[in-house]
């Protein structure tokens, strides 16, 4: 679905963002995209909607390479979610704003009538159809922004920190749309430094670098890699760091789920000959 | 948009940099009142020449030269617009004079972008604003002054950042007719003022927080002092005014045909 | 004795239908590192913004009950008055820094102050010094990273050496490397200087560790107030949905599974590790 040949990218002010990216991402996959800041996350995934033109290698985004189309024509089929809702939402009501993209896709009135509802509901905005986007809270202008995205179902979901500046319980709320997604098939790509939130959703994860991917293979493997996390300078997330410093103990060593966690460590605990009450 | 960049900031060190923005000022102002004076082409000319001196002193060669090239458009339009008007004065012919007169209105212009470049280019925004602050200038505007230029980059970056999001959404601003293209422009628009207000809002929390108001008299870090080579340049602001002045009343200035002619 | 204390304080924003605080009483004392969490929209910023007056001053609408900090009355004294005793440090880092120079911006609080130049300089760089940001002094805010703005930020409140320093939610936009390093910067004003510390935060794991004494809002009120470890142990907190930390998580069901681990709640994940080691050593 989205091929990456070995690109390199380097910004007008001379910082290279991108140095040798190769990578594949088959349809259906959910893949989390980690990294500091700086390390080329968010350069790298502009490349997949055209936003970005690689100065060197070649980016296909369902077999079409990005630098023959336009970035209204990728996005079709590559939604971006931005960080920040405020530079998307610009509309009177919350239902014209999830319509501005189906309108400049040239969908018909009835097909818009329909997905604006369809989109509304699934992300508990029915209530504010009518609303102005500016009136809600940010949880909710965040919402709005990705309610406006699906609208249009694109084949390939883009969010980049999606859960910055939220709190416990829509950072649950979130998992459980993004699992939604990967259920429908949907393929998902989040850039995010959230370690919690990526050990919550145990996707494939791609570790990034001084613009390199420096891992590549499941998120209970690479967050638990002590000296990966210290080379792309992430902290471990809360569980692994528990096992990571319990290595002179027999435990297992990659686990990030509490569950898991519990299950394992009554385990031990129980395998003890003495043990408080 | 060559023009703006002769006029942005570089982050060089020369001793023109150091020089007291409000000498500096005065020097262009002066150099202003004399490109004033003259009507001539020769003096011009001789004004013109005197300032690359400054241009080399102070190594912003490069950016200057950038915002001469940006300038010969318009340099371009006022000779044309003197010459025509010369022209059809003179009876809808070629005239030296006319020609010379048209290039001294020129040069004019080109003398003053000059030294508001070299000003502009060789004098950092925290120098300007001090000097504005110094000159008693209420604070408020030396505030916003300031404020303004150091969200310059960041309302750029974010104005492209917006344009990125909108047009990841299926906005196209290159096609179009011309009505619909400004028309394409809101969703661009509406989300950057949006930005700024709310910006707006927090800068203000934040100042207050920081005993904004405070009924007494306001005090600086830091503090614009003359030195020798601001009393030199204002002694040389002095000379070249003094100089121009007397010339002007008393030395007929011929002009660059008649000398050419009596050269050759 | 309470360096902020608040009895019945109740809030409601000009045109707002509700009030966005209700009935708030809380006593902070004097060194103490507090910590105030809640879900989104529970109260927590409103409240930061009633400790150093922008609430009822710069935001108008209606204030009830009784507020005081630094023995001050927040209703009786204008904000600038306030600010030399209450520092508020801001979510997002950009839009507090105002100069051109890092060192420019310590000085703004002391030069509207009216500090005199010597005394100033002396104070900007004790507190660059203090926020490790001394190199840093002479660069221009756009080209430092959200990290270090934070800690311009946090060396401008410094300066003018207030007995409180309130944050609110500084690391939102930092990844969790720079926030761990301002949360570290935080805790070391709070020990070495003895400034009174009100962190409201997400981020329990990172910063439980540190907090004397622990808040958690739901929907305008207190709902629990009180000692980290028995606070972020409780049931209560777990069902309002707040980020416990993993290893008190870790801790409470390995307890409902009738392993107790110890004594004291832990925190962190190192307290955990030391002792489940504690444990299986014995």
């Amino acid at each position: 679905m989205i091929e990456v040949e070995d690109i390199y990218f380097t910004y007008p002010n001379g910082v290279e963002a991108l140095k040798g990216v190769s990578l594949t991402i088959r349809n259906g996959e959910f893949v989390a995209i980690m990294g500091q800041n700086g390390a080329g996350k968010t350069t790298l995934v502009k490349h997949f909607n055209g936003l970005l033109r690689p100065n060197k290698g070649k980016v296909l985004v369902d077999g079409v390479e990005t630098t023959k189309v336009s970035v209204a024509t990728l996005s079709r089929n590559v939604g971006f979610v931005f960080q920040n809702p405020d530079h998307q939402l610009f509309s009177e009501t919350v239902e014209q704003e999830i319509a501005f993209g189906l309108r400049n896709f040239g969908f018909k009135e009835n097909v818009i009538k329909r997905r604006v509802t369809w989109a509304l509901n699934l992300l508990g905005l029915a209530q504010y159809r009518k609303t102005s986007p500016f009136m809600l809270s940010g949880g909710e202008r965040k919402r709005v922004a990705l309610a406006s995205v699906l609208a249009w179902n694109p084949k390939i979901l883009i969010l980049d920190e999606p859960t910055i500046g939220q709190d416990y319980q829509q950072k649950e709320k979130l998992r459980q749309f993004i699992l939604q997604m990967k259920a429908q098939r949907k393929t998902t790509l989040i850039v995010t430094h959230d370690v919690e939130f990526v050990a919550e959703c145990n996707p494939r994860v791609l570790l990034m670098q001084d613009g390199k991917i420096v891992a590549d293979g499941e998120a209970i493997r690479v967050l638990t890699d002590p000296d990966v996390l210290t080379q792309a300078s992430i902290v471990p997330p809360q569980v692994s760091q528990i096992f990571l410093q319990l290595s002179d103990i027999e435990a297992p060593k990659n686990v990030i789920d509490i569950y898991e966690a519990r299950k394992i460590l009554l385990n031990i605990l129980e395998k003890r000959p003495n043990e408080r009450f | 948009m060559s023009v703006f960049d002769g006029l942005r900031f570089r982050k060089v060190y020369s001793p023109i940099h150091n020089l007291d923005p409000r000498i500096k000022f005065v020097y262009v102002c002066a150099i202003f009142v004399v490109a004033i004076i003259f009507w001539e082409l020769l003096p011009l000319m001789v004004l013109f020449v005197m300032q690359i001196p400054i241009v080399l002193l102070a190594g912003v060669k490069r950016q200057w030269l950038r915002s001469m090239r940006g300038a010969a458009f318009l340099a371009a339009i006022i000779f044309l617009t003197n010459f025509i008007v010369a022209f059809i004065g003179a009876g809808y012919t070629v005239t030296a004079k006319s020609l010379e007169n048209a290039a001294a209105m020129t040069m004019r212009f080109v003398v003053l972008v000059e030294s508001f470049s070299v000003f502009f280019l060789t004098t950092s925004p925290d120098h300007l604003g001090l000097a504005l602050e110094q000159t008693h200038v209420p604070y408020e505007f030396c505030f916003a002054f300031t404020t303004a230029v150091r969200f310059v980059p960041v309302l750029a970056e974010e104005a492209q950042t917006i344009m990125d999001a909108q047009k990841a959404r299926g906005l196209e601003l290159e096609r179009g007719s011309f009505l619909k293209r400004i028309r394409n422009y809101i969703p661009i628009l509406i989300p950057l003022i949006v930005s700024a207000i709310r910006r707006s809002l927090e800068l203000a929390e934040a100042m207050e927080s920081r005993a904004w108001g405070t009924a007494k008299k306001r005090t600086n870090l830091y503090v614009l002092r003359m030195h020798k080579g601001d009393l030199v340049l204002a002694a040389i602001t002095a000379g070249i005014l003094a100089t121009a002045i007397y010339i002007h009343l008393y030395i007929p200035i011929p002009s660059l045909h008649e000398l050419l002619g009596s050269l050759l | 004795m309470a360096v902020i204390e608040t009895k019945n304080l109740t809030y409601t924003y000009p045109g707002g239908t509700k009030p966005s605080i209700r009935d708030v009483s809380i006593k902070i004392g004097k060194g103490e590192f507090a910590l105030i969490t809640g879900p989104s929209g529970c109260g927590k910023t409103t409240l930061c913004r009633c400790f150093n007056g922008l609430i009822p001053h710069f935001y108008q609408g209606e204030l009830k009950g009784e507020i005081s900090v630094a023995e001050l009355n927040v209703t009786e004294h204008q904000i600038y008055e306030l600010a030399k005793h209450v520092g508020l440090v801001f979510q997002n880092p950009e839009n507090q820094l105002f100069a051109l120079s890092v060192e420019k911006d310590v000085a703004f609080g002391l030069e509207n102050l009216g500090v005199p130049r010597e005394e100033m300089r002396k104070r900007v760089d004790w507190a660059l010094n203090l926020t490790g940001i001394y190199d840093l002094r002479e660069r221009a805010p756009y080209e430092l990273s959200g990290g270090q703005q934070q800690r311009v930020a946090i060396a401008s409140v410094l300066a003018m050496q207030p007995e409180v320093i309130v944050l609110d939610e500084p690391t939102s936009f930092l990844d969790p490397l720079s926030a761990k390093k301002i949360f570290e910067v935080i805790h070391e004003l709070n020990r070495r200087l003895g400034v009174t510390v009100v962190l409201v935060e997400h981020r329990l794991d990172l910063t439980a560790r540190y907090a004397d004494h622990i808040v958690i809002m739901d929907e305008g009120k207190i709902v629990l107030d009180g000692g980290p470890r028995e606070i972020l142990n409780s049931e209560e907190a777990r069902l309002i949905g707040v980020g416990i930390p993993k290893a008190t998580r870790l801790y409470q069901m390995l307890e409902k599974d009738g392993m107790k681990l110890g004594n004291t709640i832990p925190l962190s994940s190192d307290e955990l590790a030391t002792l489940l080691k504690e444990v299986l050593k014995a």
